[in-house]
């Protein structure tokens, strides 16, 4: 099978922070079933920085989806840092979005009538810090991706490359174990998208695991493993130091 | 999720949208007015009718005419007579401090002043029945209404109507009643107690002045009253004076009566049970005008919740637990329920004091109404928020990402 693909290294428990086995997800549209993902085995570890590729409709987003708790597979199994996250009702899952899981969406998703510094406020106020101590994490974490001078705009005040740096403020605020990104740079310039790219590189460099997608081989490129879907399948899955050797 | 949060996120979203959020609101509004207003109309003449009531005592029969009727057939309005009161008056041995009253509005004047004031023709018991003291003077008396003397006694504030303050000064001043002048022998204390009567602007002169020399020789009395020392005499009183007004207007035994025998306390009784019928009334339209501003309520909530979609996913992708949702959007229809019960606390408390300026009628807008008035509107914003909240709590948070 093109999907079974095992990575160099030899892994502990504690290193990997993904693992699917048959990860399946159909909907069902009246009396045709679409596969959108149809049996995904896949292991991610503890810092590294993955993209999945794929053309349009193979699946990318569904299994992003999953994999962040957002959405449940119909079939297989999936361990979130060794939990076995498939099995938890809709509440737990919520409280493993919020506590291990940072998101950044290709639309941005923010509150258009909050503030940069709220929006980035949002996961602390769903995990109960103090009003004090969110706002010295959003503040430390917008400066990370420099914007300490727009704390108190609004999405509307920004620009879509700002809006985005919010987004992934946001998604670090709560110290995520997996930032998932989903085409974060689908509706950004080339310039803007670079940027964002750097600032994820950044971050894979001080350890953060990151799995994101994108349609575009450039920004592919700044990811140490490419994963490639296609009809819901894994097509290939290599380390980008050995680019082209699939299988 | 912190309460301060949630609040905070359901005020911003009432404000976000302030002028549909007040408009949503004025079905409760206008409900909560509606039955402060009244409650407070309730309210007033219960205490106003209390307070008379306070004023006159409880062990104080009033005698009126009544319409008598034979076979069912009204034979028209009958009359009291001096001669009914005097036959109490003799024959109920001292069970009876009786008093007729013989009332009309008539001109007064004194030096440039004038007014139009309350002339009541009593006997000095009248002063004993209603517990009047005196400020200056002396009362008239028994002589005096035996010689129809031309004497007046002013309650408190009608010497004001007269130009005169301080009022002692008209004692032993002639005042002009309809023409005729009565010396001024006594100013009684305040009675305070509004009422209908309003005692302080009466002007008392002897009963037997009042239809001689003033109200034309007519011997109509409009009441008597009779009082008794203790309430426990009450029952006895009330037999005796059915008895002596039966044999005085020559009733036959088993006819009906043509005179009203009321004791405070009846009226009380009285006017308590029109005052719950009137409850149940308010009961009625407080209810229905909640049902219609509660649907109003669960509509834009639905509404908010529909256009607020991408903003339950966004919080739901972020780690929001269904009850969070929940707790946000039920928060938002009790903000919207109890906003509007408070402004119709308050515009129902406008209205209210408006009737008291105005209308001169009396109302009291009791602690009990605004508490309950708020009390149901958030209860209306609990049940009728209920089901929207849970719409929202149930999202799938992919699919409301996804929603355009
Ligand atoms: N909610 C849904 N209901 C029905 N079918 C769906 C739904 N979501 C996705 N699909 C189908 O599943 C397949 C995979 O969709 P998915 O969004 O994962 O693709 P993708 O790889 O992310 O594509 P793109 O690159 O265009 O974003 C598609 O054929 C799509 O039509
Ligand atoms: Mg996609």
């Amino acid at each position: 099978m093109l999907a079974r693909i095992q990575v160099g290294r030899s892994t502990t428990l504690s290193d990997e922070i993904i693992r699917t086995e048959g990860l399946t997800k159909h909907y069902v549209l009246g009396a045709e079933t679409v596969r959108a993902v149809r049996g995904v085995d896949l292991l991610i570890r503890r810092g590294e920085f993955v993209a999945v590729m794929g053309p349009s409709g193979s699946g990318k987003s569904t299994l992003m989806n999953m994999i962040g708790c957002l959405d449940t597979p119909t079939d297989g199994k999936y361990w979130l840092n060794n939990q076995l996250v498939s099995e938890l009702t809709d509440d737990d899952l919520a409280r493993v979005r919020n506590r291990q899981i940072g998101f950044v969406f290709q639309t941005f998703n923010l509150l258009p009538r909050a503030t940069a510094a709220h929006n980035v406020e949002l996961p602390l106020i769903y995990a109960g810090v103090s009003s004090k101590e969110r706002r010295r994490r959003a503040e430390e974490k917008l400066a990370l991706v420099g914007l300490e001078d727009r704390m108190e705009h609004k999405p509307p005040e920004l620009s879509g490359g700002q809006r985005q740096r919010v987004a992934v403020a946001r998604a670090l605020v709560n110290e995520p174990a997996l930032l998932l990104a989903d085409e974060p740079t689908g509706n950004l310039d080339s310039v803007t998208s670079a940027d964002i790219m750097r600032q994820l590189n950044d971050l894979n460099k001080q350890g953060q695991t990151i799995v994101l997608v994108t349609h575009e081989h450039d920004i592919a490129e700044h990811a140490k493993r490419q994963i490639h879907l296609k009809d819901g399948f894994v097509e290939r899955d290599f380390m980008n130091e050995m680019v082209g050797s699939a299988v | 999720m912190l309460v301060f949060e949630i609040v905070m996120v359901a005020m911003g979203a009432v404000r976000a949208n302030l002028l549909r959020s007040v408009l949503t609101t004025l079905g409760i509004v206008i409900g909560i007015a509606a039955v402060i207003t009244m409650v407070a109309l309730g309210e007033g003449a219960q205490q106003q009718i209390q307070a008379e009531i306070n004023r006159m005592g409880t062990s104080v029969l009033t005698i009126s005419p009544g319409q008598q009727r034979s076979f069912g057939v009204s034979r028209g309005d009958t009359e009291l007579s001096i001669d009914d009161a005097l036959a109490l008056r003799v024959e109920t041995g001292g069970l009876l401090t009786v008093s007729p009253e013989q009332q009309t509005y008539m001109q007064i004047s004194y030096l440039r002043w004038n007014s139009r004031s309350r002339v009541v023709g009593v006997w000095p018991e009248y002063f004993n029945i209603y517990d009047h003291e005196l400020l200056h003077g002396r009362f008239f008396t028994q002589s005096e209404v035996q010689g129809r003397r031309r004497v007046a006694v002013l309650g408190y504030s009608a010497s004001e109507d007269l130009g005169e303050t301080p009022p002692e000064i008209l004692l032993g001043e002639t005042i002009q009643i309809r023409g005729i002048g009565f010396e001024v022998v006594g100013i009684l204390a305040e009675k305070g107690g509004s009422g209908f009567l309003r005692p302080d602007e009466n002007i008392f002169i002897p009963q037997s002045t009042a239809q001689y020399r003033v109200m034309g020789s007519r011997d109509r009395l409009n009441t008597i009253y009779a009082a008794t020392e203790t309430p426990e005499e009450l029952d006895l009183a009330y037999a005796e004076i059915d008895r002596i007004m039966r044999r005085e207007h020559r009733l036959r035994a088993g006819e009906d009566a043509d005179f009203n025998i009321r004791n405070n306390a009846d009226m009380l009784e009285t006017f308590n049970e029109t005052r719950q019928t009137f409850t149940m009334l308010l009961a009625g339209i407080a209810g229905i005008s909640l049902l219609v501003g509660g649907i109003g309520i669960m509509n834009i909530m639905l509404v908010s919740v529909t256009e607020r979609t991408r903003e339950i996913g966004v919080r739901k992708a972020l780690g929001a637990t269904k009850r969070a949702i929940m707790t946000q959007f039920l928060v938002e229809a009790l903000f919207l329920c109890v906003l509007g019960g408070l402004l119709g606390v308050a515009a129902g408390y406008a209205a209210a004091e408006a009737m008291s300026r105005f209308a001169e009628w009396e109302t009291a807008v009791s602690p009990q109404a605004v508490a309950a008035a708020i009390g149901f509107s958030a209860a209306v914003g609990l049940f009728f928020g209920m089901w929207p909240a849970r719409r929202a709590a149930a999202l799938d948070p992919i699919d409301a990402l996804r929603y355009e």
